[in-house]
């Protein structure tokens, strides 16, 4: 994200639109907006140059509550406009807003693409496990045996993980954070918007409506410290809410194991968002509740080639050996003469 | 060659038909292009009809994999490459039973005898040798022995069997260069500039090339020679073009001429993936392709590059257009502008990829979900596309909508002369993005100007920010609103914005007699065939005139006025009756259709035909 000079200073109030909005009372997203609100300002790139794209989905009404410019477009398909936007104008901030069943189901493909294309965008999505919009059946990242509408007997197909799809399609930046850990969120948003590629954010979302308390082991104030681990670059994989618990490798597996009793911090797996080979990050990516903490934070964090900028680095080298000119192109080649 | 003192009698004619066939290896659209590319220089009018296998390699030797090249030269005006063929080259049985009855009664016909053999007869479900077995007696056939003779000429330069086998299209053309008395030196040239890096390839193309420009000369079996002279073309500077090339020199052309950067977002499709490759090359002038992973991406992406201020193109053919279908409805809702380009091919489904329809024109005009009018656009020739790119996109900009450029797999593959116009002359194509806004004053993206098209306001402009969307947009503001008199009043304004284009479009031409007894009206690619067809019909005694149509919604204003001076209406389509229906349903006339759905484009015999019958009723 280039940094603007001379900006007078923003606030969250600079970015909030005039529509009224309408999620549900107490649904996670309005925690989303609030931070991303709050990010915004920060960043050193005013509204105007400020783009939101979002599908179809609860999470895809964000677009109308940030006085930016935005795109409600089809469901699915968010991350093909943005590339095209992208591609177009380097020059602007744009972030797609989608959910599980848009960015996973019917518009799996485009973020598959978008992400290797490792555009200079901001992809965040909302989890929340469930369709809400069309109220309530499964999504992709409903949990196996799930009863929802559209499954009574229980879901009986394998979810979907959202890290470990972008870590398989070369995403260079990966992380997670939680609806209500509005600091974590916060600053997770602002590492995703200064990273320079595709930022992939999946925030766990809490649907009160139709799937309230899909988060509780990740969110309960009792339960959190020892059901989610804060991951911090360079550092060791502890947790539990006397920090006295750690991730372990037992040969290619990770496995929970207690500090002391012979174990210290150095027998613990370290940190490595750079780590050139997404290993790591993929073996973080599929630690899940109950066997696991849930990893929040940075998961992968590293630098390769923009599409947009070697595209633009293509067309200034074909402008350098001479801009276009249509009169010289139409005569090009073998013409001839009639008197 | 010009210097070889002819020993062959020389006949003059007005044009000539020529086709080249065999396997889809054996280099028959190169040998047509040379072929076509030499008319050209030596100043005839042309026309051309490439047609070629869906499969890239079915078996060797098989009808399956038959692909052929057909040029007509002129040394008059003319607009399709013939009904029959007066030459057929035929580099094997499977070519010649596939093709044979195209050829003209007392037609040349040439045969690579080599290919004449067992396994290649019965591959074409000979049970004799048609050569000798006296059934192509109709004809002037020549068999030759051109693997024997190719394979001679390339001696000594190193080449295994069978790339020396691979000169026999060159072998062919020199043969048939020399029966029409064409120059060798652009295909020389060609050789040079595609070869350089192989000189024995090189070598070996050109020896097979003289080989075969020799054989006509020195051996007995041709007695003549034909020469279709220069055709009376206005004056100007000339190139031979194809329908996508044009079509893609049209769309870098109204960027420019639009100060717009061209963006195209496409999915590689049959027959219109040549768009893309000819736009590749044109990064010069800033043009940004975009291969998407799939077809709804490539418009989608359009449409993100449209918003931020680009000329968003996106094209296909039909079953990608069937995708971008969603896609599309947005960008009517969000009215934003688009050029959205069909090459048609044979439907439904994956149907006929290679070969050619006009059986999309109900897709581009209703085929989306809602009330969702877009303006339709057709080119008519090769050539033409390039006038049919700017004329869409004017029409993109001045409404903000999408529009749909529709060509055809025998236009976009059809190559003819272009008189390349001076830029000046181009049209300039006004575009206008508001400017910041610093008042503080709430910006209204959906107020709208005299024509009902609303502002194309770009992000990265101060006070202009806004959300778009495909849900129902409050007029003037843009809001989300879900009123009932909203709706109708938004759709009833949208449908008014269409119909408005009327107003830019030139008033409908008729050609011939301004009223009688037959009106004959067509639309994209069969313009060639019904135009020919029509004036033909006239010098045999027929009442009939011609109106074709470029802008298919809305329709020109006069066109009502023009189809009541008329006792009867003929609309010949490559498809069951689309044109016809609209016609029908639009100004309530008994318009009678000539519809054929065959993947192959109208012969002008088929249009003078019916036109006969219809007059004489
Ligand atoms: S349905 Fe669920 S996700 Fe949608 S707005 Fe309501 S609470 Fe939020």
């Amino acid at each position: 994200m280039s940094t603007e000079t001379a900006l007078p200073v923003l606030t969250p109030g600079d970015f909030a639109s005039d529509q009224e909005v309408r999620w549900c009372p107490g649904c996670g997203d309005y925690s989303i907006l609030a931070q991303m609100k709050k990010v915004l300002p920060t960043l050193g790139v005013p509204p105007e140059k400020t783009v939101f794209i979002s599908g179809i989905g609860c999470s895809s009404r964000f677009p109308y509550y940030v006085n930016t410019y935005g795109m409600h477009s089809i469901h699915g398909r968010a991350p093909a406009v943005a590339s095209g936007l992208k591609i177009a104008r380097p020059d602007l901030s744009v972030w797609v807003i989608t959910g599980d069943g848009d960015a996973l189901s019917i518009g799996g493909n485009h973020l598959m693409h978008a992400i290797r294309r490792n555009l200079n965008i901001n992809i965040v999505l909302f989890n929340n496990r469930i369709y809400g919009l069309t109220k309530g059946q499964y999504s992709p990242t409903s949990v196996l045996g799930q009863v929802t509408k559209s499954t009574p007997a229980g879901a009986i197909d394998t979810p979907l993980r959202p890290l470990c799809v972008a870590i398989g399609c070369e995403a260079t930046f990966v992380a997670r954070s939680i609806d209500v850990n509005i600091k974590h969120l916060a600053a997770t948003l602002k590492r995703a918007a200064e990273h320079v590629g595709t930022s992939f954010v999946e925030v766990y979302q809490n649907c009160n409506v139709f799937n309230d308390g899909a988060f509780e082991y990740a969110t309960g104030r009792d339960v959190k410290a020892d059901s989610t681990l804060t991951l911090e670059n360079g550092k060791p994989l502890i947790f539990g809410k006397n920090r006295d618990k750690g991730i372990r490798l037992n040969g290619m597996n990770p496995e929970v194991v207690e500090l002391g009793k012979g174990i210290s911090e150095d027998d613990l797996l370290f940190h490595d968002e750079k780590a050139p080979e997404p290993t790591l990050a993929y073996l973080l990516s599929r630690m899940s509740y109950p066997e696991f903490p849930e990893p929040i934070g940075v998961f992968r964090d590293i630098d390769a080639p923009r599409y947009e900028e070697v595209l633009g680095d293509q067309i200034a080298a074909a402008q350098q050996r001479g801009k276009g000119d249509l009169q010289s192109l139409f005569s090009s080649g073998e013409t001839w003469v009639v008197q | 060659m010009a210097t070889t003192t002819r020993s062959k009698q020389l006949v003059e004619l007005d044009a000539a038909t020529v086709r080249f066939c065999g396997d889809s290896g054996d280099g028959m659209q190169l040998a047509g292009t040379q072929l076509t590319n030499t008319s050209a220089l030596a100043g005839n009018d042309i026309a051309t009809f490439p047609d070629f296998p869906a499969e890239i390699r079915a078996p060797r030797g098989t009808k399956a994999g038959v692909s052929g090249f057909q040029i007509r030269f002129a040394s008059t005006e003319i607009f399709t490459p013939g009904d029959q063929v007066d030459a057929l080259v035929a580099m094997n049985p499977a070519a010649l039973a596939t093709n044979l009855c195209d050829l003209m009664p007392g037609g040349i016909l040439v045969a690579n005898s080599d290919a004449f053999d067992d396994k290649g007869l019965a591959q074409a479900g000979y049970t004799t040798n048609p050569l000798e077995d006296g059934s192509l007696e109709s004809y002037q056939l020549f068999p030759v022995e051109m693997t024997k003779l190719t394979r001679a000429a390339v001696d000594g330069l190193g080449l295994g069997q069978k790339e020396s086998d691979r000169c026999r299209n060159f072998f062919a053309m020199g043969l048939t260069f020399w029966l029409y008395d064409r120059s060798l030196e652009p295909t020389l040239r060609y050789i040079d500039a595609k070869f350089g890096k192989m000189p024995a390839v090189a070598e070996a193309n050109r020896r097979a090339l003289k080989a075969g420009y020799n054989f006509g000369e020195t051996t007995d079996a041709m007695a003549s020679q034909y020469r279709v002279s220069k055709a009376e073309l206005a004056p100007g500077l000339y190139r031979n073009i194809t329908g996508n090339q044009a079509l893609a020199w049209g769309l870098v052309s109204a960027a420019v001429r639009s100060n717009c950067e061209l963006f195209f977002g496409s999915y590689p499709i049959t027959p219109a993936s040549d768009i893309l490759h000819e736009l590749v090359r044109h990064k010069n002038f800033g043009v940004r392709t975009f291969q998407a992973e799939d077809e709804i991406a490539a418009v989608c992406s359009a449409i993100g590059a449209a918003f931020s201020g680009s000329m968003g193109v996106t094209a296909s053919s039909g079953p990608g257009i069937a995708l971008k279908t969603e896609a599309i409805g947005l960008a009517v809702m969000t009215e934003l502008p688009l050029v959205v380009v069909n090459v048609q091919r044979g439907g439904p489904s994956t149907g006929l990829p290679t070969k050619t329809e006009q059986a999309d024109l109900l897709q581009a005009m209703f085929g989306r979900n809602g009330e969702c009018p877009c303006p339709i656009v057709a080119a008519r020739s090769p050539a033409d596309c390039f006038n049919a790119a700017l004329d869409a996109w004017q029409i993109a900009v001045r409404y903000m909508t999408p529009v749909f450029l529709l060509t055809d797999g025998y236009i976009a593959n059809g190559a003819e002369p272009w008189q390349v116009p001076d830029v000046d002359s181009l049209p300039q194509i006004e575009v206008k993005h508001p400017p910041a806004n610093e008042n503080g004053e709430p910006f209204m993206p959906y107020a709208r100007d005299e024509r009902l098209s609303r502002p194309w306001a770009i992000p990265g402009t101060p006070g202009l920010m806004h959300r778009l969307g495909g849900l129902e947009k409050q007029d003037v503001t843009g809001n989300v609103n879900y009123e009932p008199a909203n709706h109708q009043h938004m759709i009833d304004t949208r449908a008014k914005k269409v119909a408005n284009v009327a107003a830019d479009i030139p008033p409908q031409e008729v050609e011939g007699p301004a009223s009688g007894k037959l009106l004959v009206i067509s639309w994209g690619g069969t313009y060639g065939a019904c135009a020919t067809g029509v004036r033909e019909a006239r010098r045999r005694g027929a009442n009939v005139s011609h109106t074709h149509l470029r802008f298919l919604n809305p329709f020109p204003s006069n066109l009502a006025e023009i189809i009541g001076r008329f006792d009867k209406v003929l609309v010949p389509e490559l498809n069951s009756g689309q044109l016809r229906m609209l016609l029908r349903s639009k100004f309530l006339v008994d318009a009678i259709g000539l519809n054929k759905v065959q993947g192959k484009p109208f012969a002008v015999g088929e249009i003078v035909e019916k036109i006969e019958q219809i007059v004489k009723d």
